[in-house]
């Protein structure tokens, strides 16, 4: 879908910045000003030493070209956007597929008022190995049940995931094309 | 570039929360005076407090002690004590405090693990790099400091790894969901918490970083194993040797007192410690 009149690319990587730091607390941010970020993002090397310094994640997503510079990677003193002024039309895009070692990704993002307002993921991997000689062991001292999928309303959510790189990608490429 | 490219990873292994719209409805943080959210340790730190009347000081003094432990524990800053120390210019004994007091978790946490768990080394290239302590251990401090400063409901989420405190609303837990591993979507289950840590280790967490000790690989019995218990540097390390223990390793978490297991396998069953159980909240709530 053309969209044509954009806001600055530093608007956008305040915006994306601001969404995957939000979205990681479970915000839902339709509507409302994101949240302050930190500037250290920026520049500082030190940033990078956590447990994610293996990146191991990061050499699977093809499709979308990596040289954006990732949300993290990018100093953002523009402050986050607020609602209406951004100059994006209401509606809503969809991302490339972004292939990973599990599966394809694909997400979609909405826009209302100049900001993102939803994002929904259109693809995710569902297959993951199986093991089957496990349900013969079960420790007596654990109880067992079947796996769920359960919708519900959460606080937080614990554990992150293997599509996050690729996710992040295809978020950057509707942006990038919102962007022009 | 290269060191700094990992950071790609850290905000973005924030959105799965996000990629959670169809069904799940997390609470906003307009119901919390004090949030913020930063960058830290290579992943999103964020801090909720619900209590009105704690001065902002508190939560600015929570980050700024994060931010600190991120420069000195940085195996990316030259001049860090852990690059010093990894390059042989700062003897151990020599060091701060704080990084003593981490670097004997490590040893402590390696031993107790039977190895399966080597704090103190990074992964692949097995330099120094105590992180996987660091975190837990900065946000099991950053907690005690909100404590000090009389904060009595509050969250810390480091990437997924959390502490919590008192309640988000009135007359409830922290609903913290357990990342379903096939459904991004979705979640495998709800706990209620109102005092305690949980931290997870799983497969989909940032590729295949769990390795055991002497190159061993991970049991893949397990899709993933969520610790809750008093400390997160201690369910953070006793979920990241479990996972690499596969089944027997669950059995071993529950032999620490105060410590709870709950764990996703790969043929899609839950399994749950008798300490997880109570928790356990109706999805539908």
């Amino acid at each position: 879908m053309p969209v044509s009149v954009l806001p600055k690319r530093g608007v956008i990587a305040a915006a994306i910045t601001a969404l995957g730091l939000a979205l990681l607390f479970s915000f839902k941010t339709p509507e409302q000003t994101l949240p302050a970020l930190g500037n250290r993002s920026g520049g500082t090397e030190g940033g990078a030493n956590g447990t994610g310094a293996t990146g191991a994640n990061g050499g699977t997503g093809g499709t979308v070209s990596n040289r954006n510079r990732s949300p993290a990677a990018t100093p953002t003193p523009t402050p986050a956007p607020q609602g209406g002024q951004g100059g994006i039309p209401d509606g809503t895009v969809t991302g490339p597929t972004v292939q990973t070692q599990f599966g394809p990704v694909q997400v979609q993002i909405t826009f209302s008022g100049g900001q993102m307002s939803d994002v929904q993921a259109l693809q995710l991997p569902v297959d993951h190995p199986r093991s089957a000689q496990i349900s013969s062991y079960v420790q007596p001292i654990l109880r067992q049940e079947v796996l769920q999928a359960q919708s519900a309303q959460i606080d937080l959510i614990s554990g992150a995931t293997y599509t996050s790189y690729a996710y992040t990608q295809s978020v950057q490429a509707i942006l990038d094309q919102v962007n022009g | 570039m290269a060191d700094t490219e990992p950071m790609a990873t850290g905000p973005a292994g924030s959105l799965p929360a996000g990629i959670l719209p169809a069904g799940i409805l997390p609470v906003g943080d307009a119901a919390f005076p004090l949030a913020r959210v930063e960058h830290l340790m290579g992943t999103a730190v964020g801090i909720r407090i619900r209590d009105a009347g704690v001065a902002p000081e508190a939560l600015a003094g929570a980050f700024a002690w994060l931010r600190d432990v991120d420069e000195r524990f940085s195996t990316y800053r030259p001049d860090s004590e852990i690059s010093r120390i990894s390059r042989g210019e700062l003897p151990e004994r020599e060091a701060s405090l704080d990084v003593r007091q981490v670097l004997a978790l490590c040893d402590e946490l390696s031993a107790e693990t039977g190895g399966a768990f080597d704090a103190r080394r990074h992964r692949s290239d097995g330099s120094l790099d105590p992180s996987g302590v660091v975190k837990g251990w900065s946000v099991d401090e950053a907690a005690q400091l909100l404590d000090a400063a009389g904060a009595r409901n509050f969250a810390i989420n480091a990437g997924g790894d959390i502490v919590v405190r008192g309640e988000p609303a009135p007359d409830r837990g922290w609903r913290i969901g357990i990342r379903h591993p096939g459904r991004a979507d979705r979640v495998a289950r709800v706990l209620e918490v109102r005092r305690g840590a949980v931290a997870t280790s799983a497969a989909y967490e940032r590729g295949e970083h769990i390795t055991l000790a002497h190159g061993r690989a991970a049991s893949h019995e397990l899709l993933s194993v969520t610790v809750v218990g008093p400390s997160l540097t201690y369910a953070d390390a006793y979920a990241t040797a479990a996972f690499a223990m596969g089944l027997r390793g669950l059995a071993w978490v529950t032999r620490h007192p105060g410590y709870g297991v709950f764990a996703i396998t790969a043929d899609e069953r839950v399994l749950f410690s008798e300490a997880v159980e109570p928790l356990l909240a109706d999805p539908a709530a």
